[in-house]
């Protein structure tokens, strides 16, 4: 009774996955216990009351047919678009940036929402091409990808952004955008590198100045770089153990439970645990990556590749800033930083892979 | 199912063939990111971990200097003249705040912060850095500590400190002795870093500025120590990782006689002037008074601006150290040492007499110099001369000698001459010569001039400690003295005690006789017939005094001297020295009374107070102010 209970409830849950993320968050839970003083654990409570609701998320999507999906797709995108400019418009401005939007009964940060409709809708647009893919299609996409990326980058958020680019771009890549344009348009970019600088907030540029010299400014922009960078060197190669990183429990990191607990994560656990942190995601996104390559549709290859990769990205330069080698924008560590708003699109989007591996056999077209 | 319809519909199977490439591509591109981050996590945890642990060291250990106590001043019998207590204090941080004066009118909520307190901050705020940590209320009760700790997160940049504070529990007796501590400030830094005491005073925020407190703020302050401590980014400690513990100051051991001090200050009452006692066998300074004084405790924590105003612009001249800075001319009181050159000398027999007319002239001069007595006294030999302090025999004996003559024997009693007291400021007097005027003034000596130098005027100063000083050298037998202050020094963890050698000048041969001359006139001061008598009478021992008077503003020929006429700060200054018991003489004492009219009225019985005290323990009864007019 209680086996077909629970046969019914994983039906559609990717045991792999759930296994791997399982350690992460488990890992996430200690590091944010130490990152908080050890002494409580009230913010370890707190998340998993995010955790919670994510891993509902999580399931609830997984049960959900591809195909629903993407019928989905556009109105969550249109939702989405439609949010971020009401965000441009009477957003609440918090902290130098406007990214919340008071609904009336909720108050929402529309640029999350991106996080999934994006790949949902491009892969969706890309879907329904039937002729085979022109430039043309191309250039749409282009155009879908970056009017959100855009509204959401002048929020300002450059994280959210990059993120929200990166899932739309990786679409637009695994469908096959020729390399000459990719070429082109890596070029047009570089060229295009100057007009981007001078759109660029103070705050954001005092970033990029400070990532390459982060001694310019110790105590100001630079001192969170250096003190992560210390953290994490100090470490050495077995960590100063749980709960006795000297740069996390005496204050030296700043934002260290959020953006930056990757830096007490390292110097607990040393590069031993920084290999075994990179291990489990290498894991899931080979999964993923798995999951995308024997997908059935064109729309589920190309959501579940892009989600896959997204995925990576968000890992790769949340330590890639906490170790000074990528400027500070604001990207969590993925299922290991404090904070329900990411996880929850992160679990989504694994809701969204676990759907369409589970849904495959069904959907032989 | 769909059906191949040409080449608009997709390839499915070119565009999966794509996918998977690009797929497989972004794969690598995973391991190719991810293998970056490993690269980058092996330089900095592997091959610069050691460099990385420095910093984090560095971050997280703060070596904090541990101030070492201050030793204690002591007088002669232990009591206590500067000690310890520790109490917290509000300190705040000026460049941590944001708003100064806003948060200082919000502490008002917590305690109480009175307009002292403010001035006397804002005072320190104007000589400090702004990063210093500055005491803006000292001595806090612990319901005020109390009342901080909770409102504290309002007030970032103050915090409470427990610190050892200063205290000189007698107040203003003996207050130019010991002197008193003060904010190192930036003088202090330069001559603590010519020094090279630059380390130890790391943590140090007070250093001895004058008296004892300044002139043995070496022995005083100790060595401090360190303490290696875990802090947190906001600085806070954490815990102490190791501590190597301060050495105290060495405790002082002054000469100093309290009670006797006491007894000397109070017999000044309301006077201006100064005493000093010495004990003529080692020329131990037992009590040191420079009157008014001032509250040492009013400079410990920094003292406000209008306490200093007041003791700095007093005509009074609180600060001013009158026992070591006063240079009077002497008057009277170098009669016997003049006494005692004229029978050196051979210039003068016990036997000689001369008739005073109550004037002296000189052939060629119309100036005559007046006797302080206008009728004369009659004939007078020697001892005589100093019984009834006879002018006219000093302006005589002066021109006889003359000045060179008078210069080198006042000068081996230490005329003109810094003592080499034991603390700082001493003045050297002035024991005048041809040469030396003619260096100063570029001017040839006039005869005139020698002559009232015979009776301690003219160009002639000395010190009240200088007159104190050539007083006990007078009644030791002639083995110069030098004053000092210190008299033993203790270690303050062993307890172990050495004790300071007495520094005696080479004796100056001088015949008994001669001694025993001026040392019996010197008795007939005191006596019925002297002009101390007041201070000899009654006595159960015997005192050999010299009173004196020195003039502060000029008379003309014929004026009469009228005290009761002139200005205050224009009456005389009186004079005396004494010594007794005088065939076995254990204090030897000077003292000026500053526009105290005569030597023998106000004087000679302040001399009698304290050598009553001395000798015999008697305590003078409680006075009323006696007005220095009757």
């Amino acid at each position: 009774m209680i086996g077909r209970a629970f046969d019914l409830f994983s039906r559609r849950l990717d045991g792999p996955l759930m296994a791997t993320l399982a350690l992460i968050v488990a890992l996430g839970a200690t590091v944010i216990y130490s990152a908080t003083g050890g002494a409580s654990v009230g913010r370890v409570l707190d998340q998993m009351r995010n955790l919670a609701i994510a891993f509902a998320a999580l399931w609830l999507l997984a049960q959900v047919h591809p195909q629903v999906l993407m019928r989905l797709a556009l109105p969550l995108y249109a939702t989405g678009v439609a949010l971020l400019v009401g965000v441009a418009l009477f957003g609440d401005v918090r902290n130098g940036a406007r990214r919340w939007l008071n609904l009336g009964f909720a108050t929402v940060q529309p640029s999350e929402i991106m996080k999934i409709a994006m790949p949902l809708m491009l892969a969706w647009y890309f879907h329904r091409q039937e002729q085979g893919l022109r430039w043309k299609d191309y250039f749409v996409a282009g155009l879908l990808l970056a009017i959100p990326a855009a509204l959401i980058a002048r929020q300002p958020d450059l994280g959210t952004a990059i993120l929200v680019f990166a899932s739309g771009f990786f679409v637009i890549f695994l469908a096959g955008l020729s390399w000459k344009i990719l070429g082109t348009l890596a070029v047009a970019g570089g060229a295009s590198l100057p007009f981007l600088w001078g759109m660029l907030h103070d705050y954001q540029r005092q970033r990029i100045w400070t990532l390459l010299d982060p001694m310019q400014d110790p105590l100001g922009a630079g001192y969170h770089i250096i003190q992560s960078t210390i953290a994490i060197g100090s470490g050495g190669i077995l960590g100063k153990g749980w709960l006795n990183g000297t740069q996390a429990q005496l204050d030296f990191l700043p934002e260290r439970h959020t953006d930056f607990i990757f830096a007490v994560f390292g110097e607990e656990f040393g590069l031993v645990g920084n290999v075994l942190l990179v291990l489990l995601y290498v894991l899931l996104i080979g999964r993923g990556l798995m999951i995308a390559a024997n997908a059935s549709t064109v729309f589920a290859r190309l959501t579940a590749g892009a989600i896959t990769l997204t995925f990576f990205t968000y890992a790769f330069v949340n330590m890639g800033m906490v170790t000074g080698i990528l400027p500070v924008v604001g990207v969590p560590l993925p299922m290991i930083s404090y904070g329900g708003t990411a996880l929850l699109s992160i679990l989504a989007g694994f809701g969204i892979l676990m759907s369409i591996s589970t849904h495959k056999q069904l959907v032989q077209s | 199912m769909s059906i191949a319809f040409g080449q608009t519909l997709r390839d499915q199977q070119r565009e999966l063939t794509v996918f998977r490439s690009r797929l497989f591509l972004a794969g690598l591109g995973m391991l190719v990111g991810f293998g970056l981050l490993l690269a980058r996590f092996t330089w900095l945890q592997v091959f610069q971990q050691e460099y990385y642990h420095t910093l984090a060291e560095a971050n997280r250990i703060s070596v904090v200097p541990v101030v070492p106590n201050r030793g204690l001043i002591l007088d002669r019998n232990g009591q206590v003249l500067a000690a310890n207590y520790s109490a917290y204090t509000l300190e705040v941080t000026p460049s941590k705040v944001a708003d100064l004066e806003r948060a200082i009118d919000d502490l008002e909520t917590v305690m109480e912060v009175s307009p002292r307190d403010r001035r006397r901050f804002k005072k320190l705020q104007e000589e400090s850095k702004n990063f210093e940590s500055l005491p803006i209320r000292t001595r806090l009760t612990e319901e005020e500590v109390a009342r901080f700790a909770v409102n504290r997160f309002r007030f970032p940049g103050f915090e409470i400190k427990a610190r050892l504070f200063r205290s000189y529990p007698q107040g203003e007796i003996a207050s130019h002795a010991i002197g008193y501590i003060g904010r190192i400030n930036d003088a202090d830094v330069k001559r603590i870093e010519a020094a090279g005491f630059t380390t130890n005073y790391k943590g140090t925020d007070h250093i001895g500025k004058l008296g004892i407190e300044g002139a043995y703020e070496r022995e005083l302050h100790g060595a401090t120590g360190s303490e290696r401590v875990e802090v947190d980014a906001g600085g806070r400690a954490i815990r102490s990782l190791s501590r190597s513990e301060p050495a105290s100051g060495n405790n002082l051991v002054v000469t100093l006689d309290l009670e006797l001090q006491k007894v000397a200050e109070a017999a000044f009452q309301d006077y201006r002037g100064a005493l000093v006692a010495l004990d003529p066998k080692t020329g131990d300074v037992l009590a040191l008074v420079s009157k008014p004084g001032f509250d040492p405790n009013l400079f410990v924590d920094g003292i406000d601006p209008q306490n200093w105003d007041t003791l700095n612009n007093s005509p009074a001249r609180p600060l001013n150290n009158r026992a070591l800075r006063g240079q009077y001319p002497p008057g009277s009181t170098i009669k016997p040492f003049m006494a005692l050159a004229a029978l050196e000398y051979k210039k003068r027999t016990p036997e000689f007499t001369i008739s005073d007319p109550g004037f002296f002239s000189l052939a060629g001069v119309t100036h005559r110099w007046r006797d302080w007595k206008k009728e004369g006294h009659g004939s007078v030999n020697l001892h005589r001369s100093l019984v009834i302090s006879c002018d006219t025999y000093y302006y005589q004996l002066a021109v006889d000698l003359g000045v060179d003559a008078i210069h080198d024997y006042l000068s081996r009693f230490g005329l003109g001459e810094r003592t080499g007291i034991d603390i700082e400021g001493e003045l050297p007097g002035l024991a005048p010569s041809q040469s030396w005027k003619w260096n100063r003034f570029k001017q040839k000596w006039y005869a005139g001039d020698t002559v009232s130098i015979g009776i301690g005027q003219g160009y002639m100063l000395a010190t009240p400690l200088q007159l104190a000083a050539m007083t006990a050298t007078l009644a030791n037998g002639g083995t110069p003295v030098h004053p000092r202050l210190l008299k033993a020094v203790q270690n303050a963890r062993t307890l172990e005690v050495t004790s300071v050698d007495s520094a005696l000048g080479e004796k100056i041969a001088i015949k008994p006789e001669h001694l025993e001359l001026v040392r019996s006139a010197m008795v007939g001061v005191t006596s019925a017939g002297g002009t101390a008598v007041k201070a000899g009478a009654g006595a159960s021992y015997t005192i050999a005094g010299k009173t004196g008077t020195a003039q502060v503003v000029g008379m003309k020929q014929d004026q009469k001297y009228d005290a009761s006429k002139l200005r205050e700060e224009h009456r005389d200054h009186a004079l005396f020295i004494a010594f007794a018991p005088a065939d076995d003489p254990r204090l030897a004492m000077a003292l000026l009374v500053e526009n105290g009219g005569s030597g023998s009225g106000t004087a000679a019985p302040i001399a009698r107070e304290v050598f009553d005290f001395f000798l015999l323990g008697k305590r003078p009864a409680v006075k009323q102010a006696l007005d220095p007019d009757t």
